[in-house]
């Protein structure tokens, strides 16, 4: 038997990953939801043909998205997650000893049961006893929140699917008033290689850097992502993510690690020439304006 | 359930037909840009009117068979299909039961297209004197007492014509007013441009042919979800519709689009199938949404709050109107804000509210985008209400016939010079498309500053021979008074 499961990074490049078996396949209120099996990726989710993670390369993701502002912000204790309902964001949380709540909010309920069945390593972060679940819309639940968290990480992944509402200006500006004043917010930035990406990865900084004082982003090498590179944004009121890393303490921790170094974490942040260029263009525009 | 002229499409589609015909594109080959833009499939069924496919100047056939269904749906004694917008249904109701030198009873608040009718056959308007919300600076309905005063002043008036629902969501009492004016011999035509779920929907204002009226004008391309230009006109039982096919067919056009006619046929279908769960969807997401924006704090978007009895006789709840002034933004800005800032479409600004359409096409997500944007534009953008202009509406003089008026002599003047003159044209926001002033109207230095204001503000002022408004054209002989 062959079947492949392909999909598609822009509509004349995709990318196929030989499916073993399909376990799980269903039209949510929100989103096509489907699971496979596969030899090389291991089990890997995806939604509306789109893949969202899979086994072999999620810590990747994970670590990226929780460490870089954990290892910069000195003293998170309120931390809430937009998406995420996988629960390996949560995972990663909870190895820090320091943090107090973890909100998740996640408006499919189907989705975080999939992963419950199909990706224990995934969801058993969701069991930690400071998560709590908000089975609701993330901007409706970030409406009545001000000056809250310390931390805001927006683990939503599509800014054209179901979730478009989390990469707006009105997103950027509620997660700013929902932060306190030294409040970090991460969030998946996209890629920007592909032409057809390019121009939301640039929207994206341009709203993210008119809301916040501090706009970094930083890249890594996902290869279920579209073209197999990624960009993650780390915008913030008071913390800059190199200047305020705190290394020692970050390794001090001993949290156990396959992707993140608090070195590469310096490297992160030094991005390609053309990405340099596209975000500082925004910048200017910034600016301008 | 049918739907005729669809499945004539699809028929004369399997059959090849090699085309000899106008459009000239040819099934699209001649255009292969048009084809990539639209898609293979539309282009295929822009098609000339053809035995097969009936014609909508004469219909005889499926377009014949697809308006008695679209009667029965909307409770019609007939319905027309119509390609020029619910602006040529309008006109077509006005022309039928209107000659020159006849008075029509209307409240001032009408969509251009009245007016327009108004210059092209002669008639005089009579206008009901209108309520209105001072704090919302919006006209409301008509109350029945005023409706009948101008009916009494005006014994030998043709018609009376209503709003149902005004663009906010505002309702008459429909009932009274048909009743009232069939006692005094006077037909009753609704436009109804914004009120295609009053027919399907449950709990919602009545309806015009429920309400025993004579004609609707009702936008299937608004809530009915049709394409945009497509429209009905429906006729109740005491009209002459052969009568009224003959008044269409002056301005009509001899190329009816079958893209047009056949999103009528679907989207009736559609609307008779299952529009009553589509519009209690609406109605809950439009609630929703009030609940939410209401809670935010600054902006107040109104329901059945408004509801008086009388001048509010009933409200659309799938209307989301929201008044921004006690933020310091006037509508037209937040209605820029929306859409340059956030993203976000919405339908219209005026000076102090915005309006919001929800439709079955809106999910939930949307809605919460909407009333995550607002709550963000509160923050960033507030400012002092205080400075705000108070926007009352401003009752207008007519001194001319729209018809005299428009075809007079005319002198261009510099606005702020034209006070105490005779208007010799129309000034307009677009959306919503109501006059603030109209051809033969006197022109008032209230009515100056308003206008300056809502171009200040951002309005996209509409009418003028001038484009930018700082010249109106006004009456040269002020003694051509009609009276």
């Amino acid at each position: 038997m062959e079947l492949w499961f392909s999909d598609y990074q822009t509509d004349k490049v995709k990318l196929s990953v030989k499916v073993e078996k399909q376990l799980f396949g269903e039209q949510t209120e929100f989103q096509r939801i489907d699971v496979f099996d596969s030899k090389e990726f291991g089990r890997f989710l995806s939604s509306d043909g789109s893949i969202v993670f899979s086994e072999k390369d999620e810590f990747i993701y994970d670590e990226m998205i929780v460490h870089v502002p954990m290892a910069v912000h000195p003293h998170v204790r309120k931390v809430l997650v937009i998406g995420g309902g996988d629960g390996g964001v949560a995972r990663e949380l909870s190895y820090y000893a320091e943090i107090e709540q973890i909100d998740v909010v996640e408006p499919d309920r189907i989705f975080v049961d999939v992963c419950r069945e199909f990706f224990p390593d995934n969801a058993c972060g969701l069991e930690d006893e400071r998560v709590r679940i908000y089975y609701e819309d993330g901007l409706r639940f970030l409406r009545t929140k001000h000056g809250e968290y310390d931390l805001i990480i927006n683990d939503a992944i599509d800014p054209l699917g179901h979730t478009a509402g989390l990469f707006t200006k009105e997103f950027y500006g509620n997660c700013y008033r929902a932060l306190n004043d030294e409040g970090i917010m991460v969030y998946q930035h996209g890629s920007p290689f592909y032409d057809e990406d390019e121009e939301s990865c640039r929207v994206m900084h341009r709203k993210a850097s008119h809301s916040f004082p501090i706009s970094r982003v930083y890249q890594a090498h996902i290869p279920t992502c579209s073209s197999g590179y990624w960009l993650f944004g780390f915008a913030s009121k008071k913390y800059h993510p190199l200047t305020d890393l705190d290394a020692a303490r970050w390794k001090a921790r001993g949290i156990k690690t396959w992707y993140y170094t608090t070195n590469l974490h310096k490297g992160a942040f030094m991005l390609p020439k053309y990405v340099e260029d596209m975000l500082e263009e925004e910048e200017d525009r910034k600016v301008k304006e | 359930m049918r739907a005729p002229v669809y499945e004539a499409l699809e028929k004369l589609k399997k059959r090849r037909v090699v085309p000899f015909d106008v459009p000239g594109h040819k099934r699209g080959r001649g255009n292969p840009e048009l084809v990539e833009l639209l898609g293979e499939k539309c282009v295929s069924l822009d098609v000339n009117s053809m035995k097969p496919l009936d014609n909508l100047c004469h219909p005889v056939s499926v377009i014949k068979e697809a308006e008695e269904l679209a009667a029965e749906a909307f409770r019609a004694d007939h319905a027309f299909f119509m390609v020029g917008g619910t602006t040529s249904s309008v006109q077509s109701m006005v022309l039928s039961v209107c000659r020159a030198g006849d008075k029509i009873i209307l409240p001032r608040n009408v969509h251009k297209s009245v007016i327009n009718a108004l210059v092209l056959c002669g008639a005089v308007p009579v206008y009901v004197n209108p309520e209105v919300d001072k704090r919302l600076g919006i006209s409301l309905g008509m109350e029945i007492s005023e409706v009948e005063r101008a009916i009494l002043d005006n014994p030998g008036a043709v018609a009376v014509l209503v709003n149902n629902p005004t663009y906010y969501g505002i309702c008459s009492d429909l009932r009274s007013i048909v009743k009232l004016a069939h006692e005094h011999e006077m037909l009753v035509l609704v436009d109804e441009a914004h009120g295609t779920h009053l027919y399907f929907g449950e709990n919602l204002p009545v309806c015009a042919m429920d309400a025993g009226a004579d004609m609707a004008s009702v936008s299937m391309h608004k809530s009915g979800g049709s394409l945009t230009q497509s429209s009905l006109l429906l006729t109740g039982k005491n009209v002459n519709w052969e009568y009224v096919s003959q008044i269409i067919n002056l301005t009509q056009t001899t190329s009816a689009s079958y893209l047009l006619m056949s999103s009528l046929d679907i989207s009736r279908r559609n609307l008779a199938l299952r529009g009553k769960e589509s519009f209690a969807k609406v109605a809950r997401m439009a609630e929703y949404a009030r609940e939410e924006i209401n809670a935010i704090g600054g902006y107040y978007a109104y329901g059945k709050d408004l509801v008086n009895g009388g001048s509010v006789y009933d409200f659309d709840v799938t209307k989301l109107s929201v008044y921004t002034r006690d933020i310091g933004l006037a509508g037209i800005e937040v209605y820029d804000l929306l859409r340059d800032e956030y993203d976000i479409q919405i339908e219209l600004g005026d000076i102090a509210n915005i309006l919001a359409y929800i439709s079955i096409g809106d999910r939930i997500q949307d809605i919460e985008r909407l009333v995550g944007a607002l709550s963000d534009v509160k923050r960033l953008y507030s400012k002092d209400p205080a400075k705000m202009l108070n926007t009352e509406y401003i009752n207008p003089t007519v001194l001319v016939s729209p018809q005299t008026a428009f075809y007079a002599e005319k002198n261009c003047m510099p606005i702020r010079e034209t006070a105490g003159k005779i208007c010799g044209e129309f000034v307009m926001c677009y959306p919503p498309g109501i006059p603030i002033l109209a051809p033969g109207e006197m022109i008032t230095p209230e009515i100056i500053e308003y206008i300056i204001y809502a171009k200040e503000k951002g309005c996209s002022m509409q009418g003028t021979e001038d484009p930018k408004v700082e010249y109106l054209n006004v009456l040269v002989d002020e003694r051509q008074v009609w009276k």
